[in-house]
């Protein structure tokens, strides 16, 4: 082949590829994310109004917290149940270590912040363990996990909600930063964090490695145990600060806080593109597929949409996703 | 090159197809494809392919890897729409889609056989069309028919009513064979059928095709060994890049015009072997054991050295590779580099030890194939590539390119992922990750398995340039011309153990066949 078809080839392979990227990658996710705001914007006036904007915000941020460490485990082709269970236990234990204090005790709420993410890490790390280490199936021992901690969470709490908590620790659900909801500046820092580490840090090339073929990671030197063990841990981890601006938020920890929250957790993963069998995704898509879910939300009960809809239209919309997923995917061959 | 012999070899015209008696029918060919062209992103397949086949015929179709010969059968079984050209069987355009060229009677078997382990044989040969009345089964009806199916294809002996999954894989490939006939294929297409099978399996397969050729049946069979293209078919067709290059009835062809056509290139040096000056001891290993398979292995290499190991399957050739590697528990034994005893526990500890292991199962145990060539190549080498846990793309890139210049990675950039690369090119990715980590033990296991004639021979001059480099370089192979033409030693394995160690001048087929056979000298 002379230089020049060379040259040519690799500028068409090049313009090919950016092209599949905009119609198969975040690209028409994120052109359905813009055209319901621009329709929702035109419905109703409401919509583009700053405090709508932040009140979404505000409403997906738990979700989205605790969706960054789901993200590593579905990437690794895993998967984690026991989330929402985690985010009412994390607070839960927290506002036990916590109690009656007087709001300007900042060396309690420390020890709550302390403890809530302690608790998050330890049970994540004990998933991380039965998966890597005792190859148990990951729905199996999550789906264990998350009845083991939400019975946790009504013991220790004797089914009672817990409340009044010290300034240090309601700060990060309930403040306020130039004029941002404290939640949604969390979200946004543990995002950022989140997408750092899969795209730039060594351990991010792990887990996409382990996703995409275990054997193979496992013979290219990567620890790929530890790997996995790390990734329940980070989502045990996410879990507890979702724990925390919760019960900040609400400046109470309930013991059925955050019921059913994995299944939108996972929701919001899928839609944003990362695949259930591993080894693809990203935390930018995890954020725009979970914002997603909050705009539609939000837009349906300003639409004034019966709210018993609102959960089968959710459902169609992680049918859509999934099905433009697999579309893409099979285009792609 | 091989201008002498460019006049003989057509170019894909289909009248220079041939048929048993090497003259051309005026009747409809059973089967003519005729200007195939296929394309994929970044890849064009097949670039206008042509041929005939004749009734009671059996057509080799030979081709390095990546020639386009999976891509053709898959035009003719409808798994692939061409984007040009005709398909006529019988004369007759042959409709769209997978199902129109089963009615057609077109059966394709692929390596990886299409059954159902958990079925009956019966079940398996009418799978999908089971002969029923008013939406019930009738069993004794299939098994009927079964039987006589598969005593066509000399497995008088099977039993319709056995779990398929409790035959052994030669028998099985022969109930695929059967359940073309069930479907009344006409012509029957096999990819490679003897890859996975013993010596006289083989034969039995050869008997049975020569028996459907009778029967006027057309066999398309692609192979890889030029024995077997002699051995069985009528007529073989060469492809290359794409197109045919070559369509010649077998008396008109010599092995070596086929290789010639095959990679238009002169193979005088296929092993580059030469003697090499020997540094330290670099892998020594001791009573190294790994129970049920590997018992008892001692050896050691030098640096620059390069140690064939040889045996037949289930030697405990790879487990010996994988045990010393971290792969595997060990029972007992102890491992050595550079002198040092080191305590290995798992492949990471092998890298970071200096060792490196490539799989005989590149699919399963080497790439991310969904990944990119990048990223696989920076796969053992993450943490060198980054500072304070960062991993450096610029880096990474550099390593990924260096890696694929030096192994000449046939590819449009460093970005292409590498489940669209052919075997040859996986392979050269694969070392390319493995030499990126500088190791001081290259073991490789079936290092060209499955992979075309050229590429093969680029990978042996990989080696002994990392050989020259001073890596200590060990290598499993159960190609017997392979290890001997490339190993300055080979150690033969017999039932776990090391039986014996055989210097290269005096190391030929039938020692080693004695050894590995029987575990002892002649």
């Amino acid at each position: 082949m002379t230089s020049t078809a060379a040259n040519q080839a690799d500028s068409q392979a090049r313009s090919r590829r950016i092209i599949r990227q905009l119609r198969t990658g975040l690209g028409p996710l994120l052109a359905a994310l813009i055209l319901i705001c621009i329709g929702l914007s035109i419905a109703s006036p409401e919509f583009l109004t700053t405090s709508t904007l932040t009140n979404i915000m505000v409403q997906v941020s738990v979700v989205g917290i605790a969706a960054v460490g789901g993200t590593f485990v579905i990437i690794t082709s895993g998967i984690d149940l026991s989330v929402g269970s985690l985010v009412a236990l994390s607070g839960m234990v927290a506002a036990t270590v916590m109690a009656g204090s007087s709001p300007d005790n900042v060396a309690l709420g420390i020890a709550g912040l302390g403890v809530a993410l302690v608790v998050g890490a330890l049970v994540g790390a004990l998933n991380g363990l039965s998966v890597a280490w005792l190859r148990l199936v990951p729905f199996i021992v999550t789906l264990a996990m998350m009845a083991m901690a939400r019975g946790l969470t009504l013991a220790i709490s004797d089914g009672r909600t817990k409340f009044d908590f010290p300034n240090a620790f309601t700060a990060f659900g309930a403040k306020t930063l130039v004029g941002l909801p404290a939640p949604m500046i969390v979200m946004l820092v543990v995002f950022v964090i989140g997408h750092v580490l899969l795209r730039k840090k060594t351990f991010g090339h792990q887990v996409f490695a382990v996703g995409g073929n275990k054997e193979a990671a496992r013979l290219a030197g990567i620890p790929v145990n530890r790997v996995i063990f790390l990734t329940y841990t980070l989502a045990g981890a996410t879990a507890a600060v979702a724990g925390i601006v919760l019960a900040g938020r609400l400046n109470s920890a309930l013991p059925s806080a955050a019921n059913g929250l994995e299944l939108q957790v996972i929701a919001g993963i899928v839609i944003g593109g990362t695949s259930l069998a591993g080894g693809r995704g990203s935390i930018v898509g995890t954020f725009i597929g979970v914002v997603l879910i909050g705009v539609i939300n939000v837009g349906l009960s300003l639409l004034g949409v019966n709210p018993f809809w609102t959960q089968f239209i959710q459902g169609g919309v992680i049918f859509a996703a999934v099905l433009l997923d697999a579309v893409s995917q099979r285009r792609k061959l | 090159m091989n201008s002498e012999r460019g006049s003989e070899v057509s170019t894909g015209n289909p009248h220079h197809a041939v048929t048993n008696a090497g003259s051309t029918v005026a009747a409809p060919p059973l089967l003519r494809m005729e200007g195939i062209v296929k394309s994929f992103p970044g890849v064009k397949a097949l670039r206008g392919v042509s041929l005939e086949l004749q009734a009671g015929h059996v057509m080799a179709i030979v081709g390095e890897n990546g020639a386009g010969k999976s891509s053709l059968i898959k035009t003719l079984s409808g798994a692939y729409e061409p984007d040009e050209g005709t398909i006529e069987i019988n004369g007759q355009p042959l409709a769209r889609g997978t199902h129109a060229a089963i009615d057609a009677g077109v059966a394709v078997i692929y390596q990886e056989l299409s059954l159902v382990n958990d079925m009956t044989v019966a079940e398996n040969l009418f799978l999908g069309r089971m002969p029923s009345r008013s939406g019930l089964v009738l069993r004794k009806r299939a098994n009927e028919m079964a039987r006589t199916a598969l005593a066509q294809v000399g497995l008088e002996g099977v039993s319709p009513s056995m779990r398929l999954g409790d035959l052994p894989l030669n028998k099985r490939q022969l109930v695929e064979v059967a359940k073309a006939l069930a479907r009344d294929a006409r012509i029957l297409v096999m990819d490679e059928p003897t890859a996975a099978l013993q010596r006289e399996d083989i034969a039995n397969l050869y008997a049975v095709v020569r028996r459907l050729r009778e029967t006027g049946m057309g066999i398309i069979f692609i192979s890889h060994h030029l024995e077997e293209v002699f051995e069985l078919a009528d007529s073989a067709v060469v492809m290359r890049d794409g197109a045919t290059v070559g369509a010649r009835a077998m008396a008109q062809w010599t092995e070596q015009d086929l290789v010639q056509a095959m990679v238009a290139r002169n193979l005088d040096s296929f092993y580059p072997w030469e003697p090499r000056d020997y540094g330290p001891v670099m892998l020594e290993v001791r009573n190294l054991a790994s129970p049920p398979v590997l018992r008892s292995a001692s050896f050691s290499v030098r640096a620059g050295e390069i140690v064939g190991i040889a045996g037949i399957a289930g030697a405990g050739r790879t487990e010996l590779l994988k045990a010393i590697f971290g792969a595997l528990p060990l029972s007992g034994g102890e491992v050595l580099i550079r002198g040092q005893k080191v305590s290995i526990g798992s492949p990471a500890q092998g890298v970071r030890n200096g060792l490196v292991y490539t799989s005989e199962d590149r699919k399963l145990e080497g790439l991310v194939l969904d990944a990119s060539i990048e990223e696989n190549v920076a796969l053992s080498s993450l943490l060198a590539l980054a500072t304070g846990g960062f991993v450096s793309n610029t880096k990474k890139r550099k390593l990924a390119q260096e890696a694929s210049t030096r192994f000449g990675v046939r590819a449009s950039s460093v970005m292409q992922i590498t489940g669209n690369l052919s075997g040859g090119n996986q392979q050269k990715v694969i070392l390319g990750r493995a030499t990126a980590t500088q190791p001081a033990v290259i073991m490789l296991d079936e290092p060209t398995r499955g992979i075309d004639v050229g590429a093969k021979t680029e990978i042996y001059a990989h080696m002994v340039s990392m050989a020259r480099a001073g890596a200590a370089v060990i290598m499993v192979s159960s190609e017997l011309p392979e290890l001997l033409g490339m190993s300055d030693r080979v150690l033969v394995m017999y039932r776990g153990n090391i039986v014996t160690e055989i210097p290269r001048d005096k190391a030929d087929s039938e020692t080693v066949i004695q050894w590995a056979t029987t575990g002892v000298g002649a």
